[in-house]
């Protein structure tokens, strides 16, 4: 592509025209080629403007009631009334809402962290799980210039696109077991092991997203040695604390075992889906160091790098979640709200299945109540996928991924029956 | 527990500019007084919610049909089309014709890395030239991105205003094609501004040398009062038809600091280019944060959306009430300007200061060396950066006869 441009920048100072005014010049952009739309993103564009009255978005993983309606959390909304008009809208410092950042920590560490008491975790506000992962990759770059990410396979799509744009070299390591639909745990293992010492693993810390597939606790305990003996560093993704399990110490579970087995982790933490912020883009990075005097180092190349990006990250969002986990009356509400979507979800799960087994589909389905989270890797192809939109309009990710929170009562049966007719020949 | 692999990471300096205020936090003198980062203060020395905004704030509150799901990658798709409108003006062919494509991003430091880094991946100029100072998370902003920066003169210490043939110069011997980035007015740190007379000539040159405008627009409003007067600069290079960038925040022209809100507008000969362009800043935005934050953006749209036809004297909308607060707080950092000047003057402090009320903006650019700063921040506890660079909108008629004197004593005792 930079031939082409240069070719078409060759023409137009070879033909110049008025040296005044701009109206004889070329766009700059004329070879900018389109840019494929996100497939994750694109799949709602493209339900939206589907007129089809059946229609049905099982695609991009925002939670749904059962009327298949977006959810703004009492909590929530109890903590903007609080918030609007009593705060001032000053710049946050660099690493974000202090506050918001302690209580973030003792969600994913544990409420009576000794690396808490200790000072001895680097952290910043972040936006989102997107952003903490962003400046984690860019803050690798700068200071382990020479290591590479390993990647499990699937995995969220913008995590290639995150590394990638850090210039962190990728490799991918086992993860999913098509032929199971589970782990493919020997296989990981042995990446683990062949891997070069010292390499950088990215973990989903619970709700493997897209494929719903998690490690067992023993599993996770062998992860845990495997890692210690190669010396890597395993960096958490965990965008959905509570919304697993609907228990957030319970999905924070493989954290807890790799801090007990002494491991230097890294986090990226997201609310987009266990408060329902998505939009106001509230997350937190956090480091863990050998000492506070380290902490205080890596927190402040962290903000070195926050600040050419967005100088300061976005103080709504963490007011709100810091006004929640700050009280304890709106911290418990929320943990009901936490655990109501996470119970939904895995009721549609049960939905789903017996439906399926109810048509009596050749097909095994039971990976459906066996994965957790938001998603469900079906193990359709994507022809089948494509088949399921044109004909029956549903929407989902050409790997087949089903969002479970966009399923409901209304819709499970409509929704059973389609896959059922796409896939039972197969 | 294993060695860290990041032991070999050392403490990162303060930032010069946020580290100023970490300083001043720290001083227990009762008369302190923080001119460094530039944040609005009141006559009380609070920072401001406008009005329009808490309105604007309210009315969201309590509309319960409003969700918190992800906005496009582009964000907001009113605030976009408001954001281009503001700068472009309402009427600007360029708009009509569907040529310029406008992404929601992170304030203006988020607009500029996003428009940077679209540059490093998509043009065929890898040196953008920024003024001689500049903004100093400009050179950071712009290396991450991916480009290489070079200076242009620009601030002339001797006169403390527009080093015009420097510019000229320099702009004229840069290669063809490259990017330049101007501040579209209230120049941060200087105050110093081109005149209308001096940007046409500005764009004259440019234009014959195919050079690529970059807009920094922090400002708009907030420097003169006049939201027109104030994009001027702006406007001159989307009339000639030609190609530009522009990055808008509305930290100090709306108060949104801490939300986060800006635009980046790229303005190009086509709408179909315009298309490819918004296509390519979205696999930008992506791996960077997904998509940009919803609270600020969405005040911002009900503010410049409520905007009727207004007859004379009778205009209650949001965005004449705008108006109005932000002409309040630009006409108060004009008259500190002029009581500063009257203060040094009344004293007879050596030096010629009408750079003071020449300047325009938020800061002026005293002219004062470092260790003059360092000794009006040990004996005086007055905080400003390194530079020199004073906000006057942290300043009171209360305070400015302590910062005079500050000043007044730093000249005469310590050069």
């Amino acid at each position: 592509m930079a031939a082409a441009v240069r070719a078409g920048v060759s023409g137009r100072i070879l033909g110049r025209g008025s040296a005044v005014g701009a109206r004889s010049m070329s766009s700059w952009w004329r070879s900018v080629e389109p840019a494929p739309k996100d497939p994750i993103l694109g799949v709602t564009e493209a339900f939206l403007a589907d007129p089809s009255p059946d229609k049905v978005n099982v695609g991009v993983g925002a939670y749904r009631d059962d009327n298949g309606k977006p959810v703004v959390l009492e909590c929530v909304r109890e903590a903007e009334r609080r918030i609007a008009g009593n705060q001032n809208m000053e710049y946050l410092p660099m690493g974000g809402s202090v506050k918001m950042v302690e209580e973030t920590l003792k969600l994913a560490y544990g409420e009576d962290s000794e690396f808490i008491k200790d000072k001895r975790i680097a952290a910043v506000q972040a936006l989102s799980g997107t952003g903490a992962c962003r400046l984690f990759a860019d803050f690798q770059k700068r200071f382990s210039p020479d290591s590479q990410i390993y990647i499990p396979v699937p995995t969220w799509a913008n995590h290639h696109n995150i590394w990638r744009d850090a210039h962190v070299p990728q490799r991918t390591y086992h993860y999913y077991h098509p032929e199971s639909k589970g782990l493919d745990f020997a296989a990981l293992m042995d990446d683990v092991k062949n891997a070069p010492n010292g390499s950088f693993f990215l973990l989903h810390a619970c709700a493997h997203n897209p494929t719903g597939v998690d490690p067992s606790e023993d599993q996770w305990r062998e992860i845990s040695y495997q890692i210690k003996v190669k010396g890597h560093f395993p960096f958490f993704d965990m965008a959905y604390q509570g919304f697993a399990s609907g228990d957030p110490e319970r999905d924070a579970k493989a954290i807890r075992i790799f801090l007990e087995d002494g491991h230097a982790i890294g986090i990226a933490q997201s609310y987009a889906k266990n408060m329902g912020l998505y939009g106001q883009r509230v997350g937190c990075l956090s480091v863990l160091c050998e000492d506070e005097k380290q902490a205080i180092a890596v927190k402040s190349q962290l903000q070195q790098l926050a600040r050419p990006m967005y100088s300061n990250p976005p103080v709504h969002g963490a007011l709100v979640v810091s006004t929640i986990l700050g009280d304890p009356e709106l911290k418990s509400l929320w943990l009901k709200e936490v655990k109501v979507m996470a119970d939904r979800i895995i009721g549609m799960r049960t939905a789903l299945r017996e439906n399926l087994e109810k048509l009596g589909s050749p097909l095994s389905w039971k990976h459906i109540t066996e994965q957790i989270g938001m998603f469900c890797y079906s193990g359709m192809t994507p022809e089948q996928v494509d088949q399921l939109t044109k004909e029956y309009h549903i929407y989902l990710t050409r790997n087949g991924r089903i969002s479970m929170a966009g399923v409901t009562t209304g819709n499970v049966g409509y929704l059973a029956n389609a896959i059922n007719e796409v896939t039972k020949s197969s | 527990m294993a060695d860290s692999v990041f032991n070999h990471v050392v403490r990162a300096p303060e930032d010069p500019i946020l580290g100023v205020t970490v300083a001043y936090n720290k001083d227990t003198s009762p008369n302190k007084l923080n001119l460094g980062v530039g944040a609005y203060r009141t006559e009380e020395g609070k920072p401001l919610v406008l009005s329009v905004v808490r309105q604007a704030e309210q009315s969201l509150v309590n509309d319960p049909s409003r969700v918190k799901e992800y906005l496009p990658i582009i964000g907001l798709a009113e605030f976009n089309k408001l954001s281009a409108k503001l700068i472009c003006g309402a009427d600007s062919p360029a708009i009509q014709e569907n040529r310029v494509t406008t992404v929601q991003c992170l304030s203006g430091t988020g607009s500029l890395r996003v428009g940077g880094e679209f540059l490093a991946r998509h043009y065929h100029e890898r040196t953008i030239y920024i003024p001689q100072p500049t903004w100093g998370n400009h050179p950071k902003v712009f290396t991450l991105a991916g480009l290489s920066v070079k200076y242009y003169r620009y601030y002339d210490p001797g006169t403390r205003g527009l080093d015009f043939q420097g510019l000229l110069e320099d702009l004229g011997s840069a290669p063809s094609g490259a990017v330049v980035l101007l501040h579209a007015c209230a120049h941060n740190p200087t105050g110093v501004d081109p005149t209308v007379e001096q940007w046409e000539q500005i764009r004259q040159l440019m234009r014959s040398k195919q050079l690529l405008p970059f807009f920094d627009s922090a400002y708009q409003g907030f420097a003169s009062g006049s939201l027109d007067a104030d994009a001027q600069s702006v406007r001159m290079f989307v009339a000639d038809g030609g190609e530009c960038l522009v990055a808008q925040s509305y930290a100090k022209n709306m108060g949104l600091y801490g939300e986060r809100v800006g635009a980046l507008s790229i303005v190009c000969k086509t709408s179909d280019v315009a298309g490819k362009v918004e296509s390519q800043l979205k696999l930008v935005i992506r791996p960077m944060y997904s998509n940009p934050p919803l609270h600020g953006a969405s005040i911002v749209a009900t503010i410049l959306r409520d905007n009727q036809i207004c007859l004379p004297h009778i205009c209650r909308d949001m965005y004449n009430e705008w108006t109005i607060e932000l002409k309040a707080m630009a006409d108060r950092i004009i008259s500190m300007r002029h009581q500063l000047f009257e203060a040094l003057k009344t004293r007879g402090t050596p030096g010629d200061w009408s750079h003071i009320i020449k300047q325009i903006g938020m800061f002026t650019f005293t002219g004062l060396n470092s260790e003059q700063v360092a000794f009006m921040r040990q004996e005086y506890h007055i905080y400003m950066t390194s530079d020199g660079r004073i906000s006057m909108a942290g300043l009171s008629s209360r305070t400015v006869p302590h910062l005079a004197d500050a000043i007044h004593a730093a000249v005469t005792r310590a050069s």
